[in-house]
């Protein structure tokens, strides 16, 4: 009865991450896109929460834990104090054509969907029918980094990847050992730095933070 | 010969939600005014303006065709069709099996037509304008709709609403993520349809904003009178689709009468919340510019559509 009432559960959580992948992606606000990506990273702790009271799987406590120290509140603060230094907290993006990109992304939802369905037949863990939903919004993440034209939005879209990823380990085989889990997070942490100084450096070069100014390989 | 109780059955819910949809109207009104600090109006106004509509001589335009004068006749039965159709206090309808929630939605869209055709009559620019963008409304909100109603209708395995219904208020309980998907896509839905405010102002008579207004802007007395009727009978559809779908718990069975009471004051509570809930949506909500409202509608055509995806996945 709990197994499948916490299988229930974690089904709502996923789809839920979905939901969220996908207004991340129609999300035109900077501020307002960091806190989806706070928001996907608390829906991901509660459901790999679930995933490990109902199995008992006890390392999973320490992904939780780190998740939500790292992707709800230290990376969301670290991005906060970005853009309130580079000034670009009310900057509001142009995309190409919201709902184009909507319909891209339903087809790529529908090919995660039918390229996950053969895996979790073959698998009985309690997570199995999650995968599908967990490499759609890897590639949906994928999508808005191809599809924003801002540096900030696409190195949120990179950290929403490695939300997608985790899932995917999650609801595949109960999560990754914990060393490996221990190295990811820290590269991610390291990997915002960085990102951040870059920003800097290209805010400092181009006036701006539009990546299109980096194709340009010689001054003009 | 057994289908005589049914038949009174459903003569007496189609003329329920007739004779209710004004109240529930007034309702709504009430409660948006006095969430705005406003001394409401008595519940029973959109009765007395219906009255007072009735008793007025119509004014119609000289050039006006025998299509401006057949077409709130046609909104009225249409409405009233669709009333008969969903399953309002029991699942016991006979008429039902004359049409599934496909037709349904094509009854809608046959009111649609007509309403645009007959704002174009005339041939004052209002009236276009209102037409076109009626249409645009209504084209991008059907497919919502449907992938809505679909999604209902995969899980119950059947497109005939009272077999849905009767499905979905019978199942064990369960967590549906297609469902919830499914549910704040007919919100969104409902506000497009009904020409509520993200979409659309129902008090409005701006030119530069009216989209449902502006159709109806040449109809006066009776005429006018049979189209909002018509339009409360639509919002009262809409709603009890919604609660049909998403709440149905405490709708009576086929040929169980005595549960009937009970049905009764089970609807009654969850229109008396879903009014409230309207009102408050069209509270704290602000009206969109036009040209947002088809990323409003594909929106909930998204939704609708993972949610039939999420439908497929969960399953296992």
């Amino acid at each position: 009865m709990s197994q499948s009432i916490s299988s229930q559960l974690v089904n709502l959580l996923a789809a839920f991450l979905l939901l969220l992948a996908f207004a991340m992606l129609s999300q035109r606000r900077i501020l307002t896109l960091i806190r989806l990506f706070a928001w996907q990273g608390a829906a991901l702790a509660v459901s790999t929460a679930i995933v490990a009271w109902s199995t008992g799987q006890t390392h999973l406590y320490f992904s939780v834990a780190l998740t939500l120290l790292l992707k709800v509140i230290l990376i969301p603060w670290v991005l906060h104090r970005l853009i309130d230094r580079l000034f670009v907290r009310w900057d509001v993006e142009t995309l190409i054509n919201i709902p184009a990109t909507m319909l891209i992304g339903i087809g790529l939802v529908i090919f995660a969907f039918a390229l996950a369905a053969p895996i979790s037949q073959m698998a009985n863990t309690l997570t199995r029918s999650t995968l599908g939903i967990a490499m759609a919004s890897v590639l949906l993440s994928f999508l808005m980094m191809i599809v924003r034209r801002k540096a900030v939005p696409q190195v949120i879209g990179f950290l929403a990847m490695e939300n997608g990823l985790f899932f995917a380990a999650t609801s595949a085989t109960y999560g990754m050992p914990l060393v490996v889990e221990l190295g990811v997070a820290l590269d991610v942490l390291v990997g915002t730095f960085i990102f951040g100084i870059f920003f800097f450096h290209i805010r400092e070069q181009f006036d701006s933070l539009d990546i299109r100014h980096m194709e340009k390989l010689k001054e003009d | 010969m057994t289908h005589i109780p049914g038949i009174a059955f459903q003569i007496l819910q189609s003329m329920f939600v007739v004779l209710a949809a004004p109240l529930l109207v007034g309702w709504v009104n009430q409660c948006r005014a006095w969430l705005q600090n406003r001394s409401a109006p008595s519940i029973l106004l959109p009765y007395y303006t219906l009255a007072k509509l009735f008793h007025k001589d119509a004014v119609i335009a000289r050039n006006a065709s025998p299509l401006f004068h057949l077409t709130p006749y046609v909104l009225f039965g249409c409405m009233w069709l669709a009333a008969g159709i969903v399953p309002v206090l029991a699942t016991d309808l006979p008429f039902a099996p004359a049409a599934d929630i496909i037709a349904l939605v094509g009854v809608f869209a046959l009111a649609r037509v007509f309403s645009a055709l007959a704002a174009m009559d005339i041939g004052t620019s209002f009236g276009g304008m209102g037409a076109r963008r009626e249409m645009l409304i209504g084209f991008l909100a059907e497919p919502a709709m449907l992938m809505t109603l679909f999604t209902a209708a995969f899980i119950s395995g059947s497109t005939q609403l009272t077999t849905i219904v009767e499905t979905l208020a019978h199942r064990e309980f369960a967590i549906y993520p297609s469902l919830a998907f499914a549910a704040v896509a007919f919100l969104m839905v409902l506000l497009a349809e009904n020409a509520r405010i993200p979409i659309d102002n129902p008090t409005t008579h701006l030119e530069l904003t009216m989209i449902h207004e502006a159709t109806i802007l040449e109809y006066s007395a009776r005429h006018l009178a049979l189209i909002e009727w018509a339009m409360a009978i639509k919002l009262f559809a809409y709603m009890t689709i919604g609660i049909a779908l998403f709440l149905p718990w405490g709708i009576a069975e086929a040929g169980n009468w005595a549960a009937l009471p009970l049905a009764f004051a089970a609807l009654a509570v969850k229109l008396v919340l879903a009014g409230a809930g309207l009102a408050l949506i069209e509270t704290v909500l602000a009206k969109l510019r036009l040209f947002l409202a088809p990323e409003f509608l594909s929106t909930a055509f998204l939704l609708a559509v993972l949610g039939m995806l999420t439908h497929f996945l969960l399953l296992t």
